[in-house]
């Protein structure tokens, strides 16, 4: 079937959608065409996700229309999205554990008159479904002894017992292992031969290049560009993707730095695997070294073991093999208190939930990671008189903008408490920096001040920074050596004046191309 | 209507809460009071008079108030943790019955001598039988609200088992000990009255705990633990070990409770030795916002109601179960009161 065949069965007229101050959506128009699988595609916080929830009715959007089979309709609620024929598979699911598949599939559903359910029939038309499209579960077992692709197999299931025709999947193959993701390809296929339209989220290009039929890429809440599979390549959609060029003119950290063996490693990272909290190895042997007053950028998209990565340096998890030296000294893993004795400044990706003690004082927090050395700590004692003097001290100079350090931290905007952080470490003259999203979800000022004085402490300290960021704009902006991860390894170690976005792109997307 | 969060009270209203709840549970008390149909200023004024109105009875709450300041300094410096010690009965018992085996088979030696050792070995065996919950929480996950609750009735029977057999007083049917040597009763300090070391060492307790609180690494670390665990945690302090110390201190603490009750109130041990002084420390904890000096003077104000309601029901003829009435609706009050410093309502028409 040549796309001219098929009508159009959602429309989605000038999309707006705006978050707080922030713009996710400017204006989109996005068309799904019958039988046919559309990727998305896009980095983190482009809007694919934001797009398709406006379309689930999870969102409603500010401005803008939607036409399903040629009706203007307005969704209030998933529901009635629902009711219209769309189904969306999330990427965290949305099943009971400890009950059935077959449960699972009818909870929530009211379409009989009856005070009872059914559940012969249900059976039934469960097994039929299953038949239909190669989705075999046993509809008897309970969910929680399924493994993550028969879990999403069930929400598949669900969405189209509910009478699915538009299929919406976000990042499915995320959570997926290599034969999984060829089985759900196989269902997605089986799905359009059917009839139905899948809209497919992803941000991986083989996998679009393999799958879909049109692809849609989005860029900072605007669709940049739409291509047939046939009339496009992976190198066109990478640099799509993340658009623009480099002006290393532009950079925040002037010149870089040359880094040759006579450097000393700071850092020093041996085949390291860590494993994620799916069960599924998310760092799959990384090898790397961050030297002297250098920063190392981590870029890629967020989900490919990053954050374990951090985790794992930081001492809040452990490897399940590999060795990190950490300048010179073997690292103890699992053992925060080491890290923090042995000079690693630790800036966590979740700032509120790991960093800080929201319901304690500013002072409580800047001292979190010295109080245990001298002069705070004097015997069994803690002096406060000490840690009044450095509290006031560094309030002043990252300027944290508080009541004074009695004031209870959950008072404070999201950069000052990202300062506070910031205050603590930099305090300490750490050796190495480990900087995990330092500046997601701040404002301008904020990553401004935060950029500096990581540039500073490298530049005038001969501080190690590692810095692992989504951003591909910071990470280009700060690093010297940028290496990127996907699937828990890293696609390649590239110097920043060798490196070009289209590969750094294409690397992000699992596409591997050494830099020409 | 909705809960939101408002914007945190000024430091004068946090302290004044506990008062106005005090005030208002007072007030709200004249319903049963009425209903048992009592003279409500009669009622009222006996239930003072019979607190702090003459020097015997003065002295009385303040020994009642003994083992409550144990009990609520145990749960008070157990929840800055959020290490939820509602063990604190099984703690006092534990106490209770080491110092009542220590008492009755002590050999002669000085009498301070005979004191700190049966303390000591108090505190010890409270901070062990903490030690269990503790574990269980630290090591296997095991929620503490509930094994430390279950420990109470486990070491409540572990006493009637002793009162039945070695430590029964030879001759008697009844589940009760032989009497404590002289040498490990209690001095008494004030004459004409049972005013005795325990209550001197309560007050010292609260010293020693707002020392730890304010002024040590521990104390720091315990607040830290408590407010957010993956955050000390991440900040390198060493939480188990955190977790396991504030247990064992908070088990020592209540156990102080059951050594006094033993050595300076009943002189044997018996199943009645706590009329539920772990449970009441619970509220007084609240009550007294888990700050020391908070647990001392709401402990004061619980053991001035229990002592007083006494008077008041032999003057007036309304139950001694009024007590219970104000300390529990003194809790109540406390808790809407606390919810409403974090949050106001907010009407909203649809």
């Amino acid at each position: 079937m040549s796309p001219k065949d098929r009508s159009p069965i959602v429309e989605m007229r000038s999309i707006k959608k705006c978050f707080l101050d922030t713009v996710a959506l400017k204006g989109v128009n996005f068309t799904l065409y019958e039988g046919e699988i559309c990727a998305l595609l896009g980095e983190n916080g482009a809007g694919k996700t934001t797009l398709m929830n406006v379309l689930f009715g999870y969102y409603a959007c500010d401005d803008g229309e939607i036409y399903v089979n040629g009706e203007k309709v307005t969704f209030s609620a998933p529901r009635d999205a629902i009711a219209k024929g769309i189904g969306m598979v999330h990427q965290h699911f949305a099943l009971v554990p400890s009950i059935s598949v077959l449960e699972n599939i009818v909870v929530g559903i009211k379409e009989s008159k009856n005070l009872f359910l059914d559940m012969k029939e249900a059976r039934h038309r469960l097994l039929d479904l299953e038949k239909m499209y190669g989705l075999f579960v046993d509809p008897d077992v309970k969910v929680e002894t399924l493994s993550v692709g028969e879990q999403q197999k069930v929400e598949i299931l669900k969405a189209l017992y509910r009478g699915a025709k538009i299929l919406i999947l976000d990042e499915p193959t995320a959570v997926l292992a290599p034969l999984e993701t060829k089985d759900l390809f196989a269902t997605l296929r089986k799905l359009t031969e059917n009839g139905n339209s899948v809209i497919f989220i992803s941000h991986k290009l083989y996998e679009v290049m393999e799958i879909s039929d049109r692809i849609v890429v989005l860029r900072n809440g605007e669709i940049v560009a739409e291509r047939h599979k046939t009339e496009t390549n992976m190198r066109e959609l990478a640099s799509l993707m993340v658009g623009g060029e480099i002006d290393l003119g532009k950079r925040k950290n002037v010149g870089f730095k040359r880094i040759n063996d006579e450097i000393k490693d700071v850092l020093r990272v041996n085949d390291l695997w860590v494993m994620g909290n799916r069960g599924i190895e998310a760092v799959k042997g990384v090898t790397f070294s961050v030297k002297e007053g250098e920063i190392f950028g981590i870029a890629g998209v967020s989900g490919n073991g990053q954050k374990e990565l951090a985790e794992c340096l930081f001492g809040i998890r452990l490897p399940e093999k590999g060795e990190v030296y950490l300048d010179g000294l073997s690292l103890a893993f699992g053992n925060p208190f080491f890290t923090v004795m042995n000079g690693m400044g630790r800036i966590p990706e979740d700032r509120i939930d790991i960093g800080l003690m929201m319901d304690l004082t500013v002072e409580d927090n800047i001292i979190l990671e010295m109080h245990a050395f001298r002069p705070l700590k004097n015997g069994i004692l803690l002096d406060y008189d000490a840690a009044h003097r450095v509290s006031d001290e560094l309030i002043q100079k990252f300027s944290i903008k508080t009541a004074g350090r009695d004031a209870p931290t959950k008072t404070l905007s999201g950069g000052n408490l990202q300062k506070i952080i910031l205050a603590r470490v930099i305090y300490r003259n750490p050796r190495l920096i480990v900087a995990a999203q330092p500046t997601r979800g701040l404002d301008v000022g904020a990553i401004d001040f935060i950029h500096d004085q990581l540039i500073n402490a490298s530049k005038s300290n001969n501080s190690g920074i590692l810095l692992i960021s989504e951003d591909l704009d910071e990470v280009f902006s700060l690093s010297d050596r940028i290496a990127v991860m996907y699937e828990g390894r890293f696609m390649g170690i590239v110097d920043i004046e060798n490196a070009d976005r289209e590969t750094i792109g294409l690397w992000m997307s699992g596409v591997k191309e050494s830099c020409a | 209507m909705i809960l939101t969060k408002r914007p945190p009270l000024p430091y004068w209203a946090q302290i004044l809460i506990p008062f106005i709840a005090i005030v208002v549970s007072l007030c709200l008390s004249s319903i049963p009071i009425i209903y048992a149909k009592g003279d409500l200023f009669k009622s009222y004024f006996y239930l003072f008079y019979g607190a702090l109105g003459t020097r015997y009875n003065f002295l009385e709450t303040c020994v009642k108030s003994s083992p409550l300041i144990f009990t609520g300094l145990a749960v008070a410096f157990a929840f800055r943790a959020k290490f939820w010690n509602i063990g604190a009965e099984g703690q006092l018992l534990a106490g209770a019955i080491v110092a009542a085996w220590i008492g009755i088979n002590i050999p002669e030696m000085p009498k301070f001598v005979a004191i700190a050792l049966i303390v000591g070995a108090g505190f010890v065996a409270g901070g062990l039988w903490a030690l269990i919950p503790a574990l269980l929480k630290t090591k296997l996950k095991v929620d503490d609200v509930v094994s430390s609750l279950l420990l109470n009735y486990v070491m409540w029977h572990i006493m009637g088992t002793l009162l039945f057999g070695p430590l029964q007083q030879p001759g008697s049917s009844w589940p009760r000990s032989p009497s404590i040597s002289e040498l490990a009763k209690y001095p008494i300090l004030l004459a004409r009255s049972r005013f005795h070391l325990g209550i001197v060492m309560a007050v010292v307790a609260i010293a020693i705990i707002w020392f730890i609180n304010e002024k040590t690494v521990l104390g720091y670390r315990i607040k830290s633990v408590g407010a957010n665990l993956k955050a000390a945690d991440f900040g390198g302090i060493p939480t188990t070990s955190v977790i396991i110390k504030t247990a064992m201190i908070s088990g020592g603490l209540a156990a102080l409770a059951g050594v006094g009750e033993v050595c300076a109130i009943h002189y044997h041990l018996l199943m009645d030795v706590s009329p539920g002084y772990g449970y009441s420390g619970i509220i007084i904890a609240m009550l007294g916002r888990l700050h020391p000096v908070g647990v001392g003077l709401s402990a004061f104000f619980f053991s001035m109601i229990i002592v007083g309601a006494q008077t008041m029901s032999r003057m007036t003829g309304v139950p001694v179960y009024i007590a219970d009435v104000i300390q529990g609706m003194a809790l109540l009050i406390m808790l809407v009161a606390q919810l409403f410093t974090e949050y106001e309502i907010k009407v909203i028409s649809k």
